[in-house]
């Protein structure tokens, strides 16, 4: 079973996302911000890590930073989900070593799709 | 009594203090030398030479009251000059003028020739003067020292005494071979020695009034004994006084015009200024030197009663009298100091005339063939010094054959009536456009016969032949036609030799036309004040002319480096390409004055035009252009005032430009953060229909959950909405504001209700403190409302459950003060500004963010600086207060907005 963390601080979006990926048979970890997601690597090696951008305490950008110094993180695909869609965003995102940036409103069964993609 | 070798020694050191002084002056150049107007207004006084120290005693003590025009005419001419002086100064600045003879002849068409004449008729006038200066300083030797004055000019020792002040001026006063350029050595040292032959005779007045008699009025009284005492001291009618008023006007001339006086006066000065010191300064000097003439003369007249002593030297026979050798030999010093230093300005102003003037426009132009530019300096210099020198020399030998008999007196007035016939075209040139060449020409030379028949040749072949007969004395009577009864000798030639001089200047000058160049010039003297910052473009020349042949003669006088220099500087001043290869009338000017102040004005055109090919140019034309080019001052005046004006205009236009670019970026960032907030509530809309679209299977609970979630962030998305219009409305100033007198306790809880029961929900402890004096005041109570909502909603979103809300009401000189307060997390301080700007939260990522649009403070302030109040966030103890302050009077907050409305 693969794992996946999904980062928020929007409730309602975490709700919707922790709902249609358990269902599709994934183990879901929700955070509420980047210092969550972190606490939650510290026992885990996620194949998935969905993340926001402009969350609290700790913003995507910095915390895919520290995940991406981490040796044993190396196959763990990330993806930003975000609301900020303009095209200086997206390529820092890419240029940071995420393996995807989709901005928000997304289409739940796409973003799937590009996941199982990515494994193939 | 003083041996000849004490004295000797006494001058020898006097002479070396004031090498001292000019060698320290010139060598230090310190603010205090050169801009101290005491040092101008003092080396002025280089006026009062001997004639002043000596020859008014003899003349009030013998000729009474005409001892006092010499004075007396500069004291009220003076006055003047902040007018005259003023404009002669920027005439001759601009113009690189050097002298008297520089500054006349340039207005009159830079002529050569009228140049020559004014420098000889200035030597005639001049040398014997000097020479009278040097009797003065060998006759007052041999008096301290009582020793008889030797025929053998190796024993005179006023010899070896001119020998030095030849040396000292010619070493001091050639130093800069631009004579336009200011001897600040030269300057001190004769700003020195006027102030200390003030000090002496003052020293001199003090002693006979106070030692020798017992105070003023004890002279008087004496004195009034004497027979003659009314007589000399009254004007003796109408008659005497018309004299008395000729010699005034005499003398008042003369200060304008004596080439020493241009020199002190024009040349040496540095700033306009300084002419204001002078002015009142000088005269004060004056003054105060003919208050010690009457007590001198009437005390020496008292004390030689009945001796046969030369009453012009009663101040140095009245000291030796007492047996005062000290007193005797500071006279002396002063009655030197008067000498020496009219000798050395006169010398050098002479020897720059006779240089500039004379020797090289008439011989010497040809020698300066040399490349060599140190050559070509050091010839020049040299005919200054040889200048200097041969004028000393003619002066001694004036001294020792010509005037060993006459007075101090009649030799100085009749140098001054010499000079004054330069007056005409010396007035002439600053008041009058129409004065022509021919005219200036003529009257001068008129006037000078006169003088040469009237008072040179009776002066100086008379004393030699006292009873002369013959053919000349029949020539003489017969002009006795013109004699006037009332006038004696003096006053009477001036009247005549400046009546011809003037007449004959004016008549010719409007019945002939002047050459083009003499009307140039006219205009750029008259109208200097509007020449002064572009001079060079009031010169009109016509013709062919290459900046590379006017530069070789530039390289001839000034060096390479020089010449480059100044070129740069032209070309920067009047913005000219330096690969321009022509020249034009600017660059004419602008070469012909780099060149005057060294040669001359009249040999820098000789030269000037000995490489140019200039086309004539009729008078009509000149006055075309003339009439053209002060158009274009003027419409250069206008056209500078529109361009400020554009400046200006174009200086608010970037500024406004700038204020729509950070307008613009405000926008974009706006927008931006609005798609930002709107994205959101949109992601968990789409997301929760999504999954109730595609999942058939979907437990009824959670289906529910996200049918409310639907619901509640489409709340959102209109709440986020109608914030955004709403704060843009009031952004704009749409919303009208109902500002009326309410109760502000009544809308507080009016404000309250709604939100009561959700404080109650987190067991939040609410309080409310009234400090209020009175409760009425000028708000709109609906955005009042609303303000307490979002502030206690916020505060509500931030505080823990069970924490603290308090609200305070106060009011201060009519103020409103609210303070809201809860407990909950400090707000970071460099963010308490930032709290108010639109979507601050969405932007901080440091915060936990509650759920709202964002927009609420922005609102809240936006409501509160409507009705001219002010809120601000603190961090205090626990939590944050929030302070609203809302003026007494919103209505006169209003007014006074509206008003400023109306005004822009």
């Amino acid at each position: 079973m693969k794992k996946i963390i999904v980062a928020d601080d929007e409730h309602k979006i975490l709700m919707s996302l922790e709902y249609s990926f358990k269902k599709t048979g994934y183990d879901v970890y929700i955070a509420r911000d980047g210092t969550e997601v972190l606490e939650f690597l510290k026992d885990m090696v996620p194949d998935v890590i969905l993340l926001d951008i402009m969350m609290p305490n700790l913003d995507g950008f910095s915390t895919l930073q520290i995940i991406r110094q981490d040796e044993k993180l190396k196959d763990t695909k990330v993806i930003f989900l975000s609301a900020k869609n303009n095209p200086k965003d997206i390529e820092k995102g890419l240029e940071m070593g995420a393996n995807a940036y989709v901005t928000k409103p997304y289409s739940i069964k796409k973003l799937m799709q590009q996941i199982e993609e990515m494994f193939e | 009594m003083m041996s000849s070798f004490a004295l000797f020694t006494v001058v020898l050191f006097y002479l070396a203090l004031l090498f001292l002084v000019a060698y320290l002056a010139e060598k230090k150049k310190s603010k205090l030398w050169i801009n101290n107007p005491y040092i101008y207004a003092l080396s002025l006084a280089v006026y009062c030479t001997a004639w002043t120290y000596y020859g008014s005693i003899g003349v009030a003590a013998t000729s009474g009251l005409n001892y006092l025009p010499i004075y007396v005419g500069p004291i009220v001419i003076i006055p003047a000059w902040i007018y005259i002086n003023t404009r002669i100064v920027r005439i001759s600045r601009v113009n690189k003028i050097s002298s008297v003879a520089d500054f006349i002849s340039l207005r009159y068409g830079n002529s050569r020739s009228f140049s020559a004449v004014i420098t000889i008729v200035c030597l005639l006038a001049i040398v014997p003067y000097i020479g009278l200066q040097i009797k003065a300083i060998s006759e007052t030797f041999h008096l301290v020292t009582e020793t008889a004055i030797s025929k053998n000019i190796l024993t005179d020792n006023a010899t070896f005494v001119v020998v030095l002040i030849a040396l000292f001026s010619s070493y001091y006063g050639t130093r800069y071979v631009d004579a336009s350029e200011k001897r600040l050595g030269i300057t001190s040292a004769i700003a020195l020695e006027s102030f200390l032959k003030l000090f002496f005779i003052i020293i001199l007045g003090l002693f006979v009034i106070y030692f020798v008699f017992d105070g003023f009025s004890d002279i008087y009284q004496k004195a009034s004994q004497f027979k003659d005492f009314k007589e000399k001291n009254t004007f003796n009618g109408p008659e005497g006084a018309i004299n008395w008023m000729i010699l005034c006007m005499i003398s008042g001339t003369a200060i304008c015009i004596l080439p020493r006086q241009f020199h002190t006066a024009i040349v040496e000065n540095r700033q306009e200024k300084h002419i204001k010191t002078a002015i009142w300064f000088f005269p004060l000097y004056l003054l105060i030197f003919t208050i010690f003439i009457f007590p001198i003369a009437w005390g020496g007249r008292l004390i030689f009663e009945g001796q046969k002593v030369n009453p012009e030297f009663y101040s140095i026979l009245i000291p030796q009298y007492f047996n005062n050798t000290l007193i005797t030999v500071l006279v002396f010093l002063g009655g030197l100091s008067s000498c020496i230093s009219m000798i050395i300005i006169s010398s050098i102003t002479l020897s720059i005339m006779l240089s500039n003037n004379l020797i090289i426009p008439y011989g010497l132009l040809g020698k300066f063939k040399s490349e060599n530019e140190i050559q070509n300096t050091r010839n020049i210099t040299n005919i200054r010094k040889f200048s200097i020198f041969a004028l000393i020399i003619m002066a001694f030998a004036f001294y020792k054959y010509f005037i060993l008999k006459t007075s101090l007196d009649s030799v100085g007035l009749i140098s001054f009536v010499v000079i004054a016939q330069l007056a005409p075209a010396f007035f002439g040139a600053i008041f009058w456009r129409r004065g022509s060449y021919k005219g200036a020409m003529t009257g001068l030379l008129a006037g000078l016969a006169i003088c040469y028949f009237g008072l040179i040749i009776p002066q100086y072949y008379f004393s030699y032949n006292q009873e002369f007969k013959g053919v000349l004395r029949d020539l003489y009577n017969t002009f006795d036609f013109f004699t006037i009864p009332y006038l004696s000798r003096i006053p009477e030639i001036f009247f005549w030799s400046l009546l011809v001089n003037t007449g004959l200047f004016a008549i010719i000058s409007v019945s002939t036309k002047g050459n083009y160049r003499e009307r140039n010039f006219a205009e750029l003297y008259v109208d200097i004040d509007k020449y002064i910052q572009n001079h060079e473009n009031a010169f009109i020349w016509r013709g062919t002319a290459y900046v590379s042949d006017i530069k070789n003669i530039l390289e001839r006088f000034l060096g390479k480096n020089k010449t480059e220099q100044a070129l740069r500087i032209f070309n920067l001043k009047y913005n000219i390409d330096s690969q321009t290869e022509t020249a034009d009338s600017r660059f004419i000017k602008f070469s012909e004055n780099l060149l005057a102040g060294r040669i001359g004005t009249a040999s820098a055109k000789i030269l000037i035009e000995g490489v140019t090919k200039e086309d004539k140019i009729s008078l009509k034309e000149v006055l075309n252009i003339l009439e053209e080019s002060k158009e274009n001052i003027s419409l250069n005046k206008k056209l500078t005032e529109q361009s400020e004006e554009l400046q200006k205009l174009s200086d608010d236009l970037r500024n406004a430009n700038e204020n729509l670019i950070i307008k613009d970026r405000q926008k974009d960032d706006f927008l931006d953060s609005v798609a930002h907030e709107l994205r959101t509530p949109i992601t968990a809309i789409r997301s929760a229909g999504e999954i109730l679209a595609d999942d058939d299977d979907i437990p009824l609970e959670i289906k529910k959950e996200f049918l409310n979630n639907i619901i509640t962030e489409s709340d959102r998305l209109s709440e986020i909405i109608n914030d955004i219009l709403y704060l843009d409305k009031l952004e704009h100033g749409e919303i009208a504001l109902h500002i009326q007198e309410n109760n502000i306790v009544e809308t507080y809880k009016k404000a309250l209700n709604p939100i009561l029961h959700l404080i109650q929900q987190k067991s939040i402890h609410l309080s409310e403190v009234n400090l209020l004096n009175q409760f009425l005041f000028d708000y709109d109570e609906a955005r009042m409302i609303q303000l307490f909502q979002n502030i206690l909603g916020n505060a509500l979103k931030f505080t823990d459950d069970q924490g603290t809300i308090q609200t305070k009401l106060a009011d201060k000189e009519n103020q409103l003060i609210i303070k809201i307060f809860n407990t909950g997390k400090h707000i970071p301080e460099e963010d308490l500004e930032m709290i108010f700007d639109k979507f601050y939260q969405s932007k901080n990522q440091n915060i936990l963010k509650p759920a709202g649009s964002g927009l609420g403070l922005a609102i809240c302030r936006k409501i509160v600086q409507a009705q001219g109040g002010t809120i601000k966030a603190e961090n205090s103890g626990l939590g944050v207060t929030f302070t609203i302050t809302l003026p007494g009077s919103v209505k006169e907050y209003k007014n006074a907005v509206e008003q400023n409305h109306s005004k822009t």
